[in-house]
C-alpha cells in the first residue's frame, strides 16, 4: 500500500493530477498537523501486517510485542485502557485462555474496600486491566527525572508525523493509516550520538524522530539481545521496535480486522447495489430527454 | 428508446425488483448494530467472577454480597433451618425444581440441592425474587426463611417458594467454595 | 408551485385518516407527484445526501449517548470503552465521527452548487438564508460534538474557540465565563456541550423541514436557471427524482465507507487520541478541516476584535447575498465573467482552507490576507459590479428547449421526438 513511496516521479504527478483537485476540495487542505514547529523529522514508512484493505494483525508479532512491553516498557509506561483478557482476542495476539490466565496472575491489582474497609492487594484476573507501574503523574514524574512517560494504550493513534500537500492526498488515495506504528518504529530505532554543535539538556537523549525536538527523556529503551524470543525471530532493536509497534497498534485498535472485514462486506454490497440503482434508474429515465 | 419499458415489462420489472429488495437487506444488515449495541458489552461479560471470605461468619448469619449488580444471599445455616427445610416433602413445593446453575436443569429441589455441595450449612442464592425482581427479607415470613415485600411471596429455609405469586425457588447461581472459607460466585 | 395533483386516496383506511389528516395528499403532491425540473444534474443530489447524513449522524448519535459518560474524569475512557468493549461501539463512533466530516463535505457542495447557479436569487432568498441557518447550526453543533471525546484537541479547540467571544469589548470576559460556567474550559463547560449537542440536530431537522417548505414554493431552481414554464418542463419526484437521489446516496455511502473503514482517522487529529490536560497546549492547534478556512480569515487580521469580526463577517455576508448579486441572469452557465470568478472563488476558498492548517506566520498571514481580501471582495464589489456590465449569454426558451438543443450538438430536434414525462395517465 505505500505505492506513492515507490512509484516513479512521473506516476505521482499524473496521479496528482486526476486525485489533486477533487483530493483538495474534498480535504478542504484539513490534515492532522502535529509535528512542532520547525523542520518536522523524516519518518521512513515500512511495511505492516495490518495496513490496506485486507490487513490483519500477525499473532506470532504481537506475542513477541507484548513480551517486549512487558519487559521492558512496562516498567515505565502504562496501558491503562487495555484489558488483560483481550489479550486472548483471535484478531489480536491470539493467547490461549490459558496463558491469559497465567499472564493476569503475574499482576497485582488494588481491589477493595474489604469488610473492614481496606484497600488490599490481589492477584488480576483476565477481566482486569493492566496495572500501571506508578500511582499516579506526579508519582511517574517523580521517578523519571521529571518526565511523564505517557500511557500507551493510544500511542499509536496519538502520535503522527506532519503529512503536508500533496502527500496527504494520496495517503487518502492509498489508506495510509499507519503513521503511529511508523512513527514508534523509527523512535526506537533513531537515537544517535547528538552531534557537536548540539549540548544535551541534563538527562536527556538524541534522537533524531522525536516530533517534539531532538531531545528525549526517554533512554534508549532496547538492546540487541535484551528481550528472549521462543519463536526464532531476530533478538534485535530493529525486530523488538516492530513488534512493540505491531503490538501498540493492536492496543490502540483492537477492532482494526473487524472494521476492514466489515468494510469489504458493506463495500461489496453497496458496489453491487449502487449498480442495480444505476440501471433502474436508467430505465426510469429512458424516456425522458434531460 | 422511448418505448423500451413497455416492450419489455418482464425485465423491468425484475430489475425493480431486485433492486428493492437488495435496498431491503441493506437496510435489515444496518439495523443489527443498532440492536446489539444495547446487548451487555464485552466488559460485562467478561466481569463474572466475585469473590468473598466467609470465615468470620458464624452459623444463624447472613451476608449480602454484590455480583454482576445483583445482590446474593450467602447464609450460614442453623441445624434447625436445615432440618426444618429437608422436611419438606417435595410434593409441597410450589416449584419442584432445585434451579441450582451448579446442577443439571431437570435436579429436583431437595435440601441437598439447594444447600452448597459437602457444606450443608451454606446457602448461595442469587437475592432476587423470581417474581418481579424485588430483594426479600430474610428470616421473615410464614416459612422462617425469606418475605418479599412487594407482592407477599415467602420462601422458606431452603430459599424455596412457598406461598405467594412467585413462580420458582431462588436461583442458586454458579458458585464453588475455593477454599474451606472462601466463595467464588460466577 | 403545490403541484397539480389529483391525487385521491384509494381504500376506506387511508380516506378515513385524509379527511382527518390530510397527510397522505401533503406527501402525494410533495413527495411523489412533486414536480420537478427535468434537467437537474448530479450537483441536485445532495439535498437528499444531506438528509441521508443528517439521520445518520441523529441515530448513531443517539445511540453514542447511550454508552457515553459527560463527565471529565471519565468522558475520555467513557469513549475508548465505546470503542473496545460496546458491540459495534467502533462502527457506531467511528460513522459519527467520519460522517460529520461527510455531512461538511455534502454541505459544502451543496452551497456551491447555489452559488454557481445562483440558487439564491428571487423568488428563494428565504430558501438560502434559512440554509446559511443551518448552516450556522451545523458548525455549532460539529464543534461542541468535538469537545465531548475530552481529548487535548477537544479541550483546547474549546479553549480557543469559546475565548473568540473575550474579543467583544466590555462584556466579553463575563460572556466566556457564562459559556464556562467557571474560569477554564472544565466539567461544567463539557455538561453543557453536552446537552446542546443533543438538542441542536434536533433544531437542525426544524429548520431544515422550513427550508424544504421554502424551497417547495417556487420548486427547484435548475442548472438553467430558467423557471419552469410549463408541465413539459417537469417531471414528477417519484420515481424520477427518487430513483436518482438513492443512486447518488448509495454512491455517497461508498465514499464515505472508504474513510468509515480504512482511514477511520484520516479526518481526525492524532492529539485528541492524548487525554485532555489542561496544563499544556499542543504544539499546533488546528481545528476539524471544515473549520480552516474561516480559521485562515480569523488568524489574517492583526486585531483580536478585528479577527472575530471577519471570521463571523465571513459567514454572516451569506445571508446579504442574494441582494449583493445584482444580475437578473441566475444560472452560472450563461455569465462566462461570473464564471471565471467564481472559479477563483471556489479556489480561494479551498486555499484558505489549507492556509488555516499551516503556522500564522511569515508568507501564510500574508498570503491568508489576500486570500481573504478576494473571499469578500467577490461578495461586496465582484457581485454587485458584475451584474451591471456583464454580457450574458442568450438564455434557452425554456428548459425544455435546452434539453432537446443539448443532444443534438446545437442543431435542430424535431420536439416530438420527447415525451412529456408529465402528462399522467
Amino acid at each position: 500500500m505505500l505505492v506513492t513511496r515507490k512509484k516513479p516521479m512521473i506516476v505521482r504527478l499524473s496521479l496528482a493530477l486526476a486525485a489533486g483537485l477533487a483530493g483538495a476540495l474534498m480535504m478542504g487542505a484539513g490534515t492532522p498537523a502535529t509535528a512542532a514547529g520547525g523542520e518536522a523529522p523524516h519518518i521512513p514508512r515500512e511495511d505492516w501486517s495490518f495496513s490496506g484493505p485486507f490487513g490483519s494483525y500477525d499473532p506470532g508479532q504481537l506475542q513477541r510485542g507484548f513480551k517486549v512491553y512487558q519487559q521492558v516498557c512496562a516498567a515505565c509506561h502504562s496501558l491503562e485502557f487495555v484489558a488483560i483478557r483481550t489479550l486472548a482476542s483471535p484478531s489480536g495476539p491470539y493467547f490461549s485462555d490459558a496463558a491469559v490466565k497465567v499472564i493476569a496472575s503475574e499482576y497485582t491489582v488494588e481491589d477493595g474496600p474489604d469488610d473492614s474497609g481496606e484497600m488490599f492487594e490481589r492477584e488480576a484476573r483476565p477481566s482486569d486491566h493492566f496495572p500501571a507501574p506508578f500511582p499516579n503523574q506526579q508519582a511517574a514524574r517523580a521517578a523519571n527525572g521529571g518526565a511523564y512517560p505517557p500511557d500507551l494504550s493510544l500511542i499509536a493513534k496519538a502520535r503522527a508525523a506532519h503529512a503536508g500537500f500533496p502527500t496527504f492526498v494520496f495517503d487518502a488515495l492509498t489508506q495510509y493509516q499507519e503513521a503511529g506504528p511508523d512513527y514508534l518504529h523509527a523512535l526506537l530505532t533513531h537515537y544517535e550520538e547528538p552531534p557537536e554543535d548540539v549540548t544535551l539538556a541534563p538527562g536527556m537523549y538524541y534522537n533524531t524522530a522525536f516530533l517534539s525536538g531532538n531531545q528525549i527523556a526517554m533512554p534508549p529503551p532496547l538492546s540487541d539481545g535484551l528481550v528472549e524470543y521462543s519463536d526464532g525471530a531476530p533478538e534485535t532493536v530493529d525486530q523488538y521496535s516492530r513488534d512493540v509497534s505491531a503490538f501498540l497498534m493492536w492496543a490502540a485498535e483492537p477492532k482494526l480486522e473487524a472494521r476492514k472485514q466489515t468494510g469489504m462486506r458493506v463495500m461489496l454490497f453497496l458496489l453491487v447495489f449502487a449498480g442495480l440503482l444505476y440501471f433502474t434508474k436508467r430505465k426510469i429515465w429512458s424516456n425522458v430527454e434531460h | 428508446m422511448a418505448s423500451m419499458d413497455s416492450s419489455e415489462p418482464t425485465r423491468r420489472d425484475f430489475m425493480y425488483l431486485a433492486t428493492g429488495a437488495f435496498g431491503a437487506v441493506g437496510v435489515a444488515a444496518v439495523a443489527w448494530p443498532f440492536i446489539d449495541q444495547m446487548n451487555p458489552d464485552a466488559a460485562a461479560l467478561a466481569l463474572a467472577t466475585t469473590e468473598v471470605d466467609v470465615s468470620s461468619m458464624a452459623p444463624g448469619q447472613s451476608i449480602t454480597v454484590s455480583w454482576r449488580g445483583k445482590p446474593v444471599f450467602i447464609r450460614y445455616r442453623t441445624e434447625k433451618e436445615i432440618t426444618e427445610a429437608k422436611d419438606v416433602p417435595l410434593g409441597d413445593l410450589k416449584d419442584p425444581i432445585a434451579r441450582n446453575e451448579n446442577l443439571p436443569s431437570d435436579a429436583p429441589a431437595t435440601d441437598a440441592n439447594r444447600a452448597a455441595e459437602g457444606k450443608e450449612p451454606w446457602l448461595v442464592m442469587v437475592g432476587i425474587c423470581t417474581h418481579l425482581g424485588c430483594v426479600p427479607i430474610g428470616e421473615a415470613g410464614e416459612y422462617d426463611g425469606w418475605f418479599c415485600p412487594c407482592h407477599g411471596s415467602s420462601y422458606d429455609t431452603a430459599g424455596r417458594i412457598r406461598k405467594g405469586p412467585a413462580p420458582e425457588n431462588l436461583l442458586v447461581p454458579t458458585y464453588a467454595f475455593t477454599a474451606d472459607t472462601v466463595i467464588r460466585i460466577g | 408551485m403545490s403541484g397539480h395533483s389529483t391525487y385521491q386516496p384509494q381504500g376506506k383506511l387511508a380516506k378515513w385518516i385524509d379527511s382527518r389528516l390530510p397527510i397522505l395528499t401533503l406527501m402525494n403532491a410533495q413527495a411523489i407527484d412533486f414536480p420537478t425540473p427535468r434537467n437537474l444534474n448530479y450537483f441536485w443530489t445532495f439535498g437528499a445526501i444531506l438528509m441521508m447524513m443528517l439521520v445518520v449522524q441523529i441515530i448513531t448519535g443517539i445511540v453514542l449517548a447511550m454508552h457515553y459518560t459527560a463527565n471529565t474524569e471519565l468522558a475520555f475512557a467513557s469513549v475508548e470503552k465505546i470503542m473496545r468493549d460496546v458491540n459495534f461501539g467502533w462502527l457506531l463512533r467511528y460513522m459519527h465521527a467520519n460522517g460529520a466530516s461527510m455531512f461538511f463535505i455534502a454541505v459544502y457542495i451543496h452551497i456551491f452548487r447555489g452559488l454557481y447557479y445562483g440558487s439564491y436569487k428571487a423568488p428563494r432568498e428565504i430558501l438560502w438564508m434559512l440554509g446559511v441557518v443551518i448552516f450556522l447550526l451545523m458548525m455549532a453543533t460539529a464543534f461542541m460534538g468535538y469537545v465531548l471525546p475530552w481529548g487535548q484537541m477537544s479541550f483546547w479547540g474549546a479553549t480557543v474557540i469559546t475565548n473568540l467571544f473575550s474579543a467583544i469589548p466590555l462584556v466579553g470576559e463575563s460572556i466566556v465565563q457564562w459559556l464556562w460556567g467557571g474560569f477554564s474550559v472544565a466539567n461544567p463547560t463539557l455538561n453543557r456541550f453536552f446537552a446542546l449537542h443533543y438538542l441542536l440536530p434536533f433544531m437542525i431537522v426544524g429548520v431544515v423541514i422550513l427550508h424544504i417548505w421554502a424551497l417547495h414554493v417556487p420548486g427547484n431552481n435548475n442548472p438553467t436557471g430558467v423557471s419552469v414554464k410549463s408541465g413539459q418542463d417537469t417531471v414528477p419526484f417519484h420515481p424520477y427524482i427518487t430513483v436518482k437521489d438513492m443512486f447518488a446516496m448509495v454512491v455517497f455511502l461508498l465514499f464515505f465507507g472508504w474513510f468509515l473503514f480504512y482511514i477511520p482517522n484520516y479526518m481526525g487529529h492524532a492529539d485528541n487520541y492524548i487525554p485532555a490536560d489542561p496544563l499544556v497546549t499542543p504544539a499546533h492547534i488546528v481545528p476539524e478541516w471544515y473549520f480552516l478556512p474561516f480559521y485562515a480569515i480569523l488568524r489574517a487580521v492583526p486585531s483580536k476584535l478585528g479577527g472575530v469580526i471577519a471570521m463571523f463577517g465571513a459567514i454572516a455576508i451569506l445571508f446579504f447575498l442574494p441582494w449583493l448579486d445584482t444580475s437578473k441572469v441566475r444560472s452560472g452557465a450563461f455569465r462566462p465573467l461570473f464564471r471565471q470568478f467564481f472559479w477563483v472563488f471556489a479556489i480561494v476558498c479551498v486555499f484558505l482552507g489549507w492556509l488555516g492548517a499551516q503556522p500564522a506566520e511569515g508568507i501564510y498571514v500574508v498570503l491568508a490576507r489576500i486570500a481573504m481580501a478576494y473571499y469578500f471582495a467577490y461578495f461586496i464589489i465582484i457581485l454587485p459590479v458584475l451584474g451591471l456590465v456583464e454580457r450574458t449569454k442568450p438564455l434557452p426558451a425554456s428548459i425544455t428547449e435546452s434539453v432537446l438543443g443539448k443532444k443534438s450538438g446545437g442543431g435542430a430536434q424535431p420536439a416530438g421526438s420527447t415525451a412529456a414525462p408529465q402528462d399522467k395517465g
